[in-house]
């Protein structure tokens, strides 16, 4: 009653006609309908941004236009990997939001699920049923980035954790479990030669492999380069395990080797 | 007709008079000329019923253990329904929420297999259960929207906000606006906007920036226009409204029992589909209420006299 009162003596005089009363009520659906859509290009301009653009797609992912159309972002593919691997975007993807992407450094796919069980799950087909066996991913390319801080370069072996005492990701070390991923930090190392991405490499050699350079390392060690083929299916488990920080090899999403593809496709599509 | 003009009230058309009204109908609006309840007794019996809230603490018990099975399954993984609002598998079984697949369908420009089992199953469960009973009984943003009705409607009551209510219409134009959106872009704005996937996903998988849009749509809410959201955008909720247009689940209402003083429209998410408590606005003693209605129960729970009630169409003796 008292706020009723209130009303009538804060507006004298203003009561409004039913016409004046619908009108203002379009103009307001009207205002609405506009802000809304002017969210499109909002979001739109968000997802250009280049950290948004160049994700890491679960295993499977369509390209990156049909990904985002497809994905429903319902977070199933996240709910089955037994490593958790792939993460929900925020609203800072724009339109990418809530959809799912790695972070290999962070946690890799290491396959630890065999079964591909993110693709199974994935109730739209943004992650392709077409895409039955590890082998046949094409998530991305690893890359020597930073050669000169790679171990087996310089002649260097590695002793220790990889990624320090703290480190949270997990990895499957088939010698250890078949079956359940343990943190990387719970299995040291101990390499003459550093060769962490090679060892535990899910694919093997079609995709990473240690190649001798020469003897000029520290005391006239051996030298090593890693060297990315054809076989690599962008999983990030080397970016993930690298010891040296940052990483000296990192995975390009959706990035393929230049002039791949002809012949040497090892296991091809 | 009967069927249609409910439909086309749901999609924004003003609620009218009746044309018509039955003869039952007649002589009851005849009788309550000048008699009633008296209203001594009618103020007793509404002060008796405003604080009664059986429906709501069963609704929101369900919705919470809803909520609680997806972060359960994720949390202790015990698998039982895994995914979030938008889609999920119950023990393996997939499920999709209709609008978001249509969204997908038409922006990916196909229909995948799943989706459509999914899709489909939440189709019928929901025409079965009651259309829009998704809203108050398992959508998560409801939820946390009934706590800012009631601020809005504590402010209001002191003045400092004031309600500003939109032409309903704005939400079929939006339900239509997504859906082409999606379809001539290839991108689905709404799931990025969509306030229930949101909520969701942040409850199962933990807070996200995201929940900031929430909290602007909250705010909204609470010092322009109440329930904004849920009354004049969610496509999400129109369309198990239009699922459930013929869901036997229903409120029911009893003209002759009824005093008109108005308690229900004063709760109501969506007050239009009361339109026939209004003294004179009944064309039958016996309506149903109509597919907009969310099923929450708060008519049910703030009636005095208990002239509206829930009834399973068909198996009403069981209810």
């Amino acid at each position: 009653m008292a706020a009723r009162a209130s009303r009538r003596r804060r507006r004298p005089g203003r009561r409004l006609s039913r016409r004046q009363e619908q009108r203002r009520r379009i103009l307001r659906a009207a205002a609405l309908t506009v802000v809304l859509w002017a969210l499109q290009p909002l979001a739109a301009l968000a997802s250009l941004r280049r950290g948004a653009r160049k994700r890491l797609r679960p295993p499977g992912a369509l390209e990156e236009r049909a990904f985002l159309a497809a994905c429903i972002k319902c977070g199933q593919c996240v709910q089955v990997c037994p490593v958790q691997a792939p993460r929900l975007a925020d609203l800072s993807d724009g339109l990418g939001s809530g959809s799912p992407y790695l972070d290999p450094r962070m946690q890799a796919c290491d396959f630890s699920c065999d079964a591909l069980s993110c693709i199974l799950a994935c109730p739209t087909e943004a992650l392709s049923h077409g895409v039955q066996t590890k082998e046949q991913v094409r998530a991305g390319f690893a890359r020597l980035a930073r050669p000169d801080a790679c171990l087996a370069r310089q002649g260097k072996g590695f002793r220790g954790r990889a990624r320090g005492a703290r480190f949270a990701g997990r990895l499957r070390y088939a010698e250890i479990d078949r079956w359940h991923a343990i943190p990387v930090r719970d299995h040291p190392y101990d390499r003459e030669t550093c060769d962490l991405c090679v060892l535990q490499c899910p694919i093997g050699s079609s995709a990473l492999r240690l190649v001798p350079l020469d003897v000029s390392g520290a005391g006239g060690r051996p030298r090593f380069t890693p060297e990315v083929r054809t076989g690599c299916v962008g999983c990030g488990v080397c970016e993930m395990i690298c010891p040296v920080e940052p990483a000296a090899i990192v995975v390009d999403p959706r990035a393929r080797p230049k002039s791949a593809y002809s012949g040497d496709e090892e296991g091809g599509s | 007709m009967s069927f249609l003009a409910p439909v086309a009230e749901m999609l924004g058309r003003a609620p009218r008079r009746p044309e018509r009204y039955t003869e039952a109908a007649e002589i009851a609006h005849g009788r309550k000329r000048g008699k009633g309840m008296g209203a001594t007794r009618l103020l007793e019996e509404i002060a008796r019923t405003a604080h009664r809230h059986t429906w709501r603490w069963r609704r929101w018990l369900v919705l919470l253990s809803v909520n609680g099975l997806f972060t359960l399954s994720y949390w202790l993984d015990i698998q039982v329904l895994e995914g979030s609002m938008t889609a999920s598998r119950l023990l393996g079984f997939h499920l999709a929420d209709p609008y978001s697949s249509l969204l997908v369908s038409l922006a990916e420009r196909r229909l995948p297999v799943n989706l459509i089992i999914g899709a489909v199953t939440i189709s019928l469960f929901w025409g079965l259960v009651g259309g829009r009973a998704y809203c108050s009984w398992v959508c998560p943003y409801h939820f946390v929207a009934e706590f800012a009705e009631r601020l809005h409607l504590w402010l209001a009551r002191r003045g400092i906000v004031r309600d500003h209510l939109l032409h309903r219409g704005v939400r079929t134009l939006l339900w239509a606006g997504f859906a082409i959106l999606a379809f001539v872009t290839g991108r689905t704005l709404f799931l990025t906007l969509n306030p229930i996937g949101i909520l969701s996903r942040a409850i199962i998988y933990g807070p996200s920036l995201a929940l900031l849009w929430v909290a602007v749509l909250l705010a909204f809410e609470v010092v322009y226009s109440r329930r904004a959201w849920c009354r004049y955008v969610c496509p999400v909720g129109l369309t198990y409204g239009l699922l459930g247009m013929k869901a036997p689940l229903r409120v029911t209402y009893d003209l002759v029992r009824c005093a008109h003083e108005g308690e229900c429209r004063k709760v109501c998410e969506v007050p239009h589909v009361l339109e026939m408590t209004i003294k004179g606005r009944s064309p039958d003693v016996k309506m149903d209420v109509g597919p907009d209605c969310t099923r929450c129960g708060m008519c049910i729970d703030v009636c005095p006299t208990e002239s509206l009630q829930f009834e399973l169409k068909g198996l009403g003796g069981l209810l």
